[in-house]
């Protein structure tokens, strides 16, 4: 029975393959665009979740903040307010899995005739765990480093590529302002963050070396910068209620004074990065559903046109015995062929039209199984519903003023 | 006497128009034993074809009965109609009514589809009746490139496919020359001397004149029922 109904349906279509193919173009292109658009927006939020995994996770930026002494206010991280101290209280607060104070510059390095400026981390051990940032080769400075001020140093990888060329760099010697550290490590590749910074154009050395040798502070001891990172998404808020009231009471502020330090959340940012991302790619799906609809409704404009074109043929099905069901699964299924094959060969338009995106533009793209299913089972959908309503027709035909119809 | 395949008793069909119900058939009753060949014959407007739709469960009265097969199918839905169209009707028409798109056999074979027959039981029905009809060698052919005489016989082996005892033509000559007429009518009389029931739409004497029973209608009311002598068929 079914393979006579889409042998008939097989038939009915190629009598007009003309309006068949035209019929289903319409499908083609909104299953194209829609599994296109579905590939760029899933694509785009890969690549903004790949940099912000790049970031860490769960982290807040403590920065010291503005003092004022008689009316001149220094800008953020201007006045050294917080202190190697205030970072180990805060290490002991609930919620905090790693603090790791940061003072960081920009600076030259030199290695033989090459040259190179680059970012400057002075830190602690804590920061490789709370940026997941291992390394490559080699290996990380540990405590004793920071407790001796050690001139060892970690370097990125865009570093390691314009000082050393193809040379490992590791057990060789830069110099930052003049003095020479020892280069125990690359770090791994980490790419942009979400400014567009380049993060492999950093060296990693111990918090101490750098406030003595490289940065020279007039406050040893104070931090300009430190990383906090919460054990969990969840810890967070107590975290940042419970490192407010800590440093207040640390730095003696009174009520109704303001903080002198400022606190970020960068998470927050990370967050926002990628809901914009998200939103991008629903309202591109959005727009390409729109053409999957006009391609549906195109389908129900043909059967309709079918229907009134086959009415007679209607009536002499119906006369030797037809069922209504009979009529109307058969004008469905052909809906639901057209709508099908164009899907499928949407399907394959639309996945060599994202291979082509990411062959000509480096975007990246995605194409997930789930995409691809949802675009199939829409497409039969839209079969069903938009030939349902001309299949009804057809099969509530009279079927005496069907035969007579010429 | 054997009990009827037919019988109506007080059948009417009214439509509704704009000057309201215009009663089409007007209480008619009418009896036809199995094997008989009858003759419905009537001016255009006489209410024959509302009584071909009647007995050919195309449509249903708006008051008396009707019992086919000692049935009271009067009152049935669509569906059960189909169903009673599929098995017990076969059906001839002035148009001949063929699918252009299907060859010949899928066309004699079409019936089947619906009655649920198998794909390989199908074919082999449908050679049959072709075979019957004469037209065997042409079961892969398309319509378009048979003659209207050749049509019509297609046409009749499709009605014969289910092997209905009852055969409806609705002017099966209308639109055929005189010589191909005789031709379809003697392989209609044939069927009947087989056991079909055949009953015939025709405002044409020398076709009823086949019949061996003639029945006029006019305004919606039989109004003669006549026996006619038996032609014995090849006499053409």
């Amino acid at each position: 029975m079914l393979k006579a109904m889409l042998g008939e349906a097989w038939r009915a279509m190629g009598a007009n393959r003309m309006r068949t193919a035209l019929t289903m173009l319409g499908m083609v292109i909104g299953v194209g665009s829609v599994v296109l658009m579905m590939a760029i927006g899933q694509g785009a939020q890969y690549a903004v979740a790949q940099t912000i995994s790049t970031m860490g996770s769960n982290l807040y930026i403590v920065i010291s903040g503005s003092t004022s002494a008689g009316g001149l206010r220094s800008g953020g991280g201007g006045g050294p307010s917080l202190n190697v101290a205030d970072a180990e209280a805060i290490a002991q607060l609930e919620g905090v899995s790693r603090v790791a104070p940061v003072h960081q510059g920009r600076q030259q390095l030199v290695h033989g005739a090459n040259n190179w400026s680059a970012t400057v981390v002075g830190t602690t051990p804590a920061y490789f765990d709370a940026r997941a940032w291992a390394v490559s080769n080699g290996y990380p400075f540990g405590d004793s480093d920071v407790r001796s001020a050690t001139r060892v140093a970690l370097i990125g990888q865009t570093i390691a590529d314009n000082l050393f060329g193809s040379d490992d760099p590791v057990g060789k010697t830069i110099r930052i302002q003049q003095s020479p550290f020892l280069v125990i490590g690359v770090l791994g590749k980490k790419g942009q963050n979400l400014d567009g910074r380049d993060q492999d154009d950093t060296v990693i050395v111990p918090l101490t070396t750098a406030q003595r040798k490289v940065f020279g502070t007039p406050f040893p001891g104070s931090v300009r910068v430190m990383m906090v990172q919460a054990a969990s998404a969840e810890a967070m808020p107590g975290v940042e209620t419970s490192m407010i009231a800590l440093l207040r009471q640390r730095h003696r502020l009174r009520e109704g004074q303001d903080n002198d330090f400022y606190i970020r959340n960068l998470t927050a940012a990370a967050d926002s990065a990628a809901e914009t991302t998200r939103v991008m790619s629903l309202l591109l799906g959005a727009i390409a559903s729109v053409s999957l609809l006009v391609g549906g409704i195109g389908i129900m404009n043909i059967m309709l046109v079918s229907v009134t074109e086959r009415t007679r043929e209607i009536g002499i099905r119906m006369a030797i015995g037809a069922r209504q069901k009979d009529i109307l699964s058969q004008f469905l299924l052909e809906a639901l062929i057209i709508s099908v094959a164009g899907c499928l060969i949407g399907l394959l338009l639309g996945i060599g039209g994202a291979l082509l995106v990411n062959a000509i533009t480096d975007m990246v793209i995605v194409i997930s199984g789930g995409s691809v299913l949802v675009a199939f089972a829409v497409a039969a959908g839209i079969g069903i519903f938009f030939g349902f309503y001309p299949a009804r027709r057809a099969a509530a035909l009279d079927p005496i003023e069907a035969l007579r119809h010429q | 006497m054997s009990s009827a395949l037919i019988r109506v008793a007080g059948l009417g069909k009214s439509y509704s128009t704009a000057a309201g119900p215009f009663p089409a058939l007007r209480g008619v009753d009418l009896s036809i034993a199995a094997g008989e060949f009858v003759a419905i014959m009537g001016q255009s407007g006489s209410g024959k074809s509302t009584f071909m739709n009647l007995l050919g469960c195309l449509d249903t009265p708006t008051s008396g009965d009707y019992f086919l097969l000692d049935r009271n199918v009067a009152h049935l839905g669509r569906n059960e109609l189909a169903s009673l169209r599929n098995r017990t009707i076969g059906f001839v028409f002035q148009g001949f009514n063929l699918l252009p798109r299907m060859t010949l056999a899928d066309n004699v074979a079409l019936p089947l589809v619906y009655a649920g027959v198998e794909r390989a039981q199908r074919q082999q029905r449908a050679q049959q009746e072709l075979a019957r009809v004469g037209l065997a060698a042409y079961a892969d052919s398309l319509p378009s490139r048979i003659s209207g005489g050749q049509q019509q016989r297609v046409a009749i082996a499709r009605a014969l496919v289910t092997s209905p005892p009852l055969i409806l033509a609705d002017e099966p000559t209308g639109n055929l020359d005189s010589h191909t007429s005789a031709e379809i009518m003697h392989l209609l009389a044939t069927l009947n001397a087989a056991g079909i029931t055949i009953v015939l739409v025709t405002h044409e004497a020398d076709i009823a004149a086949w019949a061996q029973r003639q029945v006029r209608f006019l305004d919606g009311l039989i109004v003669s029922d006549v026996a006619t002598p038996a032609r014995v068929p090849g006499q053409c």
